[in-house]
């Protein structure tokens, strides 16, 4: 039980990194409070699993420092951080069985094997892997697999934190819809610090209390799965996250007016943007969430496109100008053929300058 | 896309039709009896769980493997017993799989190679499908410095070049990142039909199999439970097993007892009974009924509703839906909603269950229209 | 997956192995066969003597002798090359400059000719002027291989490790670096000392090249003919002869070809018998 920080976070994998591109990880300043669940989420690329190794002590940062509970551990050694990790492999011991895999960890710590039994025997319960528990690891399916993996860190008690490296990689779709609702509920129970790494917004948002968005090295967004499909801080996230991702135009601003093609736009954050983009030569962008743009009887004239019948909703793809703008409506609502209008929804319009949400300034 | 379409030559696409065609291995059904026609130029997708034979399926079409009995027929012609090579298909896998030590514009261009075509030609077809496909760029690249979503993309344009009559894709985007399947989801089908081929693609995720639109075949354990129209499919399920293999999450089913024109989950609610099953006899039937047909938030336009409450058990927000597991009357239920609505263990809640999205089953399985 | 395909033009493609096989192996072994039933005088006469090679060969000391040195021999190299091959494996660098080096280093002794390794050992170990020998002789230990059968024995191991173990090593090395790197950072993670990444990770995951690298050297070794005749020629006495050297005595030595064959028949079904119990213990334990 630990609480996490990170401070002023840099790495490069180069001798002597240069410029800000040489740097895999930019610059990353978050706390993970003790008993979270939170996920690291961006697609690859963008320095996920090389933060997860810096927090478990595989990699040690070019500059900064990582406090587990207020007591710098840069430079100590992965055993002594108490920490656990699920790969995206399941990683078992072939000629072990169920019982002696889970039991490994605390064998090695010398835990007496009275206790060792109660603890696995435990684990294996929340697992659901207590039938065969006797037999060789290595017959089970991959599934169980990656759930001895998890068992291994479960058992423990000194663990400070569990990590995820994008654990459902090589599960099936529908035992990965059952492994994760196990995860979540493990992690109501249990109430161990967890990271999850991940490059898919479903785990993600489903797992964690907090997400973290990160893009190009750096975390562009943190906050509930409520704030980022909300309200987007970087128009990154806006794509990354929903699906279809946030629709995003060019912009014009002229005076207090925020204009899309010529026509007058409304956006959630205006005053506060436009003041802040006062004599700033930054490029405007608007974003709305499929979800939140409808037809109406007037408001900027599209083409019907095209019509994707989604099954619980429709997905519409209309044209403005060259712009395509994408809706998503109800399953059963009608659609208009041709031409129609489209209005979008004041309080969901967000208006971005260079890519950042504008009034609200760009983390450093 | 229109220019592309237009500048190909056009060729013959197949029908492709399997007669009784079934795969036993060592005593093992792996494919039971099938009777299977899909039509020239539309693009079919196999549904099914992991194991239930859609790689088998692809691989009986594709000539690789040759049925224990029945018949496999292109275009109404024989070809049970032709050879791969000389079926004119071409196959996309889960891995992706190129010639590592090509470059990207040899690796499009190896079918054309093998085929004979003059180099002016396979430079011209290969920039083609290459602009179609976004990867101009990389042409002169090593297929080693790419990553996996380029590789993949060069493994499909491979199958694109080649003008196969019969294009067969195995989850070829089961490996892919989730944007980018997002992405080649949508282009996907209207590459494909542009090209003229007919195509089949295997998958085990209904929202991909909703997103490819065409037609369907339903698989479960070897057998095809269903086949028609993709939308029809899902909105008209012909069975519990296709209801079940088109639903994530998982369809909810629950039995119920008709009597006397009112239906009722016993001990939840009751509603009154909907035209098509007034005529059948009082007794017990099964309902299904899709998690986004139960939301926690009562739907703008007007709908036969039931409320029915019950408490929390897991609340999850994937995307832009929320998904809460709840109890109801000593039952688990999925309901799953737009928008973002946290909810914590062990609450009471309200769902409204939308009357005409419910799916009347026999009690063996048989739906009801 | 069963992948049958329907053209048969494939076959073409094995004809020429098939041509060198029956030319280089199986007609030979005809011609064995033959002489190992029957006696002959030259000028092509042959007269039938059934199994009477066969019981000459098994019942005398001369063999029972030859085949146990060969066990020990066999037993010894395994158990010193065995361990010591993955020893010096698990002390490779996995990554960086140093991996090529080494790499080369291990080649190096099974690039040599066979003939020429018993040449060099031969010299090598000379009791006046070879180096072994004579730094041996010179710290007061009594070492004359080409006198005493001890000392042959010494050295017949020690030119067999050195020149095969790179195999083991070379075997070893790729089943190790085969190992994902998660594997090492979950060990990590779990508290495994570094017998119990031994242990549980590195020999379960090397036991599939082991296998193959013990039945290569224990047919090797069974079949050690060129080092050794150069090295010692099977002395002192008769005490480093090996099956090998024994057959070719009889075969060349004393031109008894009768007893010759049966014994080269004897011989090979001892291998074979050896490999097979070897290959099914190891892929039964395999299965488990």
């Amino acid at each position: 039980m630990t609480k996490i920080a990170l401070q002023n976070i840099r790495h490069s994998y180069l001798g002597s990194p240069q410029t800000d591109g040489d740097f895999a990880i930019k610059h990353i300043n978050t706390v993970f409070e003790d008993g979270g669940a939170y996920a690291l989420l961006g697609p690859s690329g963008c320095g996920k699993t090389t933060l997860l190794g810096i927090v478990s002590g595989l990699i040690s940062p070019t500059s900064g420092r990582i406090l587990f509970d207020g007591e710098d551990i840069t430079r100590v050694d992965t055993i002594h951080r108490h920490i656990a990790q699920v790969f995206q492999f399941p990683v078992i011991y072939d000629t072990m069985t169920v019982f002696d895999n889970l039991a490994f960890p605390l064998r090695n710590r010398k835990v007496p094997e009275s206790d060792i039994k109660a603890r696995v025997l435990d684990v294996a319960k929340m697992l659901d892997l207590e039938e065969g528990i006797h037999r060789r690891a290595a017959s089970l399916t991959v599934d169980g697999k990656q759930k001895i993996s998890l068992g291994r860190g479960l058992v423990r008690e000194d663990v400070n934190v569990m990590m995820f490296d994008e654990p459902l990689t090589v599960i099936d779709q529908n035992m990965k819809w059952e492994l994760r609702s196990k995860l979540k509920e493990l992690h109501q129970n249990v109430r161990t610090t967890m990271i999850y790494v991940t490059h898919d917004q479903t785990e993600a948002l489903t797992f964690a209390d907090e997400v973290l968005v990160m893009y190009e090295g750096r975390v562009v967004q943190s906050g509930t799965p409520v704030e980022l499909f909300e309200k987007p801080r970087h128009t990154f996230v806006g794509y990354f996250i929903g699906s279809p991702g946030m629709n995003i135009f060019p912009c014009q601003i002229s005076g207090e007016t925020v204009e899309f093609s010529g026509l007058p736009i409304e956006c959630d954050n205006q005053i506060q943007g436009i003041r802040s983009l006062q004599d700033s030569q930054a490029i405007t962008e608007i974003g709305i969430r499929p979800e939140y743009v409808r037809f109406s009887n007037q408001g900027i004239p599209v083409r019907i496109c095209r019509v994707d019948d989604l099954g619980r909703h429709q997905l519409v793809h209309v044209e403005h100008e060259h712009h395509a703008i994408k809706l998503i409506c109800p399953e059963d609502a009608p659609i208009p053929e041709g031409s129609a209008c489209v209005r979008f929804e004041k309080s969901r319009t967000f208006l971005y300058a260079d890519k950042w949400l504008a009034g609200e300034g760009s983390q450093s | 896309m229109c220019i592309y379409a237009a500048s190909i030559t056009r060729f013959l696409a197949l029908s492709v039709e399997l007669r009784n065609v079934d795969k036993v291995v060592d005593g093992m059904v792996h494919i039971h009896p099938v009777n299977l026609l899909l039509q020239d130029r539309e693009f079919n997708v196999l549904l099914g769980a992991t194991l239930s034979g859609k790689t088998t399926l692809l691989r009986l079409m594709a000539g690789l493997e040759k049925p224990s009995s029945g018949e496999v027929l292109f275009s109404g012609k024989n070809v049970t017993g032709v050879s791969v090579q000389k079926r004119n298909i071409a196959m996309v896998y889960q891995e992706f799989i190129n010639y590592p030590n090509f470059s990207v514009f040899d690796n499009i261009a190896s079918p054309l190679r093998v085929a004979g075509k003059k180099p002016d030609q396979i430079k011209q077809e290969v920039g083609e499908i290459a602009e179609l496909l976004r990867l101009s760029e990389f042409l002169d690249r090593d297929i080693a410095s790419l990553s996996g979503g380029q590789q993949q993309r060069i493994a499909l344009a491979r199958a694109l070049v080649k003008r196969a009559s019969l294009v067969l894709l195995d989850e070829p985007l089961a490996n892919l990142d989730y944007k980018l399947r997002e992405q080649l989801r949508e282009e996907l089908p209207r590459l494909f039909v542009a090209s003229g081929s007919t195509v089949v693609y295997a998958t085990s995720e209904p929202e991909e199999a909703l997103m490819l639109g065409g037609h369907i075949a339903m698989l479960h354990e070897g057998k095809v439970v269903q086949y028609g129209k993709t939308t029809d499919i899902y909105r008209r399920p012909g069975n519990l097993e296709s209801a079940r293999i088109f639903s994530h999450p998982p369809i909810n089913v629950t039995t119920i007892v008709k009597s006397s024109g009112v239906i009722a989950i016993p001990g939840v609610t009751e509603w009154q009974c909907p035209e098509v099953f007034r005529d059948r006899p009082d007794g017990e039937y099964l309902l299904g009924i899709r998690p986004h047909h139960l939301s926690l938030t009562s739907p703008e336009r007007d709908a036969r509703l039931v409320t029915i409450s019950g408490t929390v058990q897991l609340a999850e927000i994937s995307g832009s839906v929320s998904l809460v597991h709840m109890r109801i009357n000593g039952n688990d239920w999925i309901s799953e909603s737009g928008g973002i609505h946290p909810h914590s263990i062990g609450e009471s809640i309200k769902v409204y269950m939308h009357l005409d999205g419910c799916l009347y089953f026999d009690r063996d399985g048989t739906a009801i229209y | 997956m069963i992948n049958k395909t329907i053209r048969q033009s494939a076959w073409l493609f094995v004809v020429p192995v098939v041509l060198l096989v029956a030319f280089n192996a199986l007609i030979p072994l005809m011609t064995v066969v033959n002489y190992a039933f029957q006696e002959t005088f030259g000028d092509n006469v042959f007269f039938w003597e059934g199994l009477t090679w066969f019981e000459q060969v098994l019942n005398s000391d001369r063999f029972h002798d030859a085949f146990l040195r060969q066990i020990m021999f066999t037993s010894i190299i395994l158990l010193i090359e065995v361990p010591l091959g993955i020893a010096i494996a698990l002390s490779m660098p996995r990554k960086g400059p140093w991996v090529s080096v080494c790499l080369v280093l291990m080649a190096l002794p099974l690039l040599i000719p066979w003939n020429v390794v018993g040449a060099m050992w031969n010299i090598f170990a000379l009791p006046d002027i070879g180096l072994l020998g004579y730094s041996l002789n010179s710290m007061g230990i009594d070492y004359n291989f080409t006198q005493q059968p001890i000392s042959a024995w010494a050295t017949m191991i020690l030119m067999d490790v050195w020149h095969w173990t790179s195999l083991v090593v070379l075997l070893a090395y790729a089943g190790l670096t085969a190992i994902p790197e998660a594997y090492y950072q979950a060990a990590r993670i779990d508290g495994a000392s570094k017998w119990a990444v031994f242990k549980w990770i590195q020999l379960p995951k090397m036991k599939r090249v082991l296998t193959i690298a013990i039945l290569l050297r224990f047919m090797d070794s069974f079949m050690i003919y060129t080092e050794l005749i150069v090295l010692t020629g099977g002395g002192p006495g008769n005490s480093t002869t090996l099956l090998s050297i024994d057959l070719v005595k009889l075969a060349l030595g004393q031109f008894d070809l009768g007893p010759a064959a049966a014994m080269s028949l004897i011989y090979f079904f001892i291998v074979l018998l050896i490999c097979w119990v070897f290959y099914t213990l190891m892929m039964k334990n395999e299965k488990q």
